[in-house]
């Protein structure tokens, strides 16, 4: 088994009452390969922080995103699969492919 | 290299790969697998050329190569014999079936090709991996330096691993898209070598013996077929494409006598199979190829068919809708209807104006009208169009024909 991050990019907004639905609906039908994950407040309410000059610099906090762009993460799943052909299966079942798109990438052991 | 010991060459390699393919599966690891081949590979060179090739070849490198992998993962301090054992490599090598080890070559086709890697990754490692190409020739191939290769399939083959792309034959409700992978990845590279400015004959070469182990592997795919027939047939006509200065010649200017006969008879026999097989759901691979067999059966330039080229194109039309086949299909037009019906039906396509062949093709037909002007501006927004020098340099000797 591999474990996935699915990372979900779709338009900038707060999701709907019928998004909401359609996520609980995959969440119950992939219960079995779902090991994590969550969806995520649209970019207005963020805050990019970095240490200047490495371990123990300037800590800098800036207002958004750490990249504007027209798609953005909206949200993530942790995923268990066989392989990649099972993981796409299933990737390809979240409502944020649809209209967005869903990056796959395998975790590091850590 | 001699014959004899290029014939030597060709089993090792063939061979190998099917060693290589069973390999996989059991290490689980391509990279293992791959290293582990490649000595016991290096080692029948050395031995064979000496002692004489074994009765069976391929269960003396399956042996070598289990042998070489085993030492690897001892080798590896991270590893242990048990992992080994787990694998079921220090036993004596298996007696498989050839069903096996088909089936093990067809996953390994599969894993080449997959759709999660990019078509330029399919070939690079349908290159290496399928074909046994080493790095050098690879690099080569790919125009690249041998470096930046080693770089680009070590970074292939850590896709795979980390990835888990599998390495297992697609069910049958995701076959057809699959094999359309891997007949895209095959053609590619055939035309990647017919392309290349001095025909890059191996890479040509290379895709038909991907095409005969295909057909081979899968031999009730009539796509497989069309594919391999397809590439017989253009590569039949390879010698008589360019003239001794490497000038382009039109088919309609090639010397027909020097079409490869061998390569035609195999082609032509291949598309007859492979439109019987597919019957009225023929696809773009068998219809281009009976494309190609309809042009390499006129004995001139003017007894083609050119009736049943443009129903060809009609019917290729349904299953690829793209303005490149309208294009062949106007010019096809023009032939059996005469230039103006040719001309008004390209004239209709409106998104090929960065295409040099769309410009050159319409040239051709005002040409054919006696409108001269016209054609001299379309030939120069052909060249405008930075096509590749051969077919530069015909442009400007068309342009300077009609002065």
């Amino acid at each position: 088994m591999t474990q996935y991050a699915a990372l979900i990019y779709t338009a900038d907004t707060s999701p709907t009452a019928e998004t909401g639905t359609l996520y609980e609906e995959f969440g119950t039908n992939n219960a079995a390969s779902i090991r994590g994950g969550a969806g995520l407040h649209p970019t207005s309410t963020a805050t990019t922080v970095r240490v200047e000059g490495g371990r123990g610099g300037d800590v800098v906090t800036t207002d958004g995103p750490f990249a504007e762009a027209r798609e953005v993460l909206a949200g993530f799943y942790l995923l268990e699969a066989a392989d990649l052909d099972e993981a796409v299966t299933i990737a390809a079942q979240i409502p944020g492919a649809w209209g967005g798109s869903v990056e796959l990438r395998p975790t590091l052991d850590m | 290299m001699t014959e004899a010991s290029s014939a030597l060459a060709e089993t090792v390699r063939d061979e190998g790969r099917r060693v290589l393919a069973t390999l996989i599966r059991t290490t689980g690891s391509v990279t293992l697998a791959e290293d582990a081949v490649q000595e016991a590979v290096v080692e029948a060179l050395e031995h064979w050329p000496v002692e004489g090739t074994p009765d069976n070849p391929r269960a003396w490198l399956t042996t070598v190569a289990r042998r070489k992998a085993v030492d690897m993962i001892r080798r590896d301090a991270h590893r242990t014999d048990k992992e080994a054992a787990a694998m079921d490599l220090t036993g004596p090598a298996p007696d498989l079936p050839e069903s096996v080890v088909r089936d093990d070559l067809l996953r390994l086709v599969f894993t080449c090709c997959h759709p999660s890697l990019s078509h330029a990754s399919q070939t690079t490692l349908s290159l290496n991996t399928l074909c046994g190409l080493r790095v050098a020739d690879c690099a080569r191939l790919m125009l690249t330096t041998e470096a930046a290769m080693a770089r680009r399939l070590g970074r292939i083959k850590h896709k795979i691993a980390v990835a888990g792309i599998p390495y297992r034959i697609p069910s049958d409700a995701e076959l057809p898209e699959r094999l359309d992978a891997v007949g895209s990845t095959v053609y590619l590279m055939f035309t990647a070598g017919i392309a290349g400015e001095a025909v890059r004959a191996e890479l040509c070469d290379e895709a038909i013996r991907l095409g005969r182990l295909l057909v081979d592997l899968m031999p009730d795919e009539s796509s497989l077929q069309g594919l391999l027939a397809l590439m017989l047939l253009t590569d039949a006509r390879r010698t008589t494409r360019t003239d001794v200065s490497g000038d382009l010649v039109l088919l309609a200017d090639q010397d027909r006598t020097q079409w490869d006969g061998a390569l035609v008879a195999e082609g032509l026999g291949l598309v007859e199979t492979a439109l019987t097989r597919s019957r009225h759901r023929a696809g773009r691979f068998e219809l281009q190829a009976a494309i190609a067999a309809a042009h390499a059966s006129a004995a001139s330039s003017a007894d083609t068919d050119w009736a049943d080229i443009v129903r060809l194109y009609d019917a290729l039309l349904l299953v690829e809708p793209t303005d490149v086949v309208r294009l062949n299909r106007g010019v096809a037009l023009g032939e059996r209807d005469g230039p103006a019906a040719g001309l008004a039906a390209i004239d209709d396509l409106d998104g090929l104006g960065r295409f040099h062949l769309w410009h050159a093709c319409r040239a051709e037909l005002l040409v054919r009208l006696g409108r001269h002007d016209e054609a001299r501006t379309a030939f120069d927004s052909a060249i405008a169009c930075s096509p590749p020098a051969a077919d530069l340099r015909h442009l400007e000797r068309r342009i300077a024909a009609i002065r």
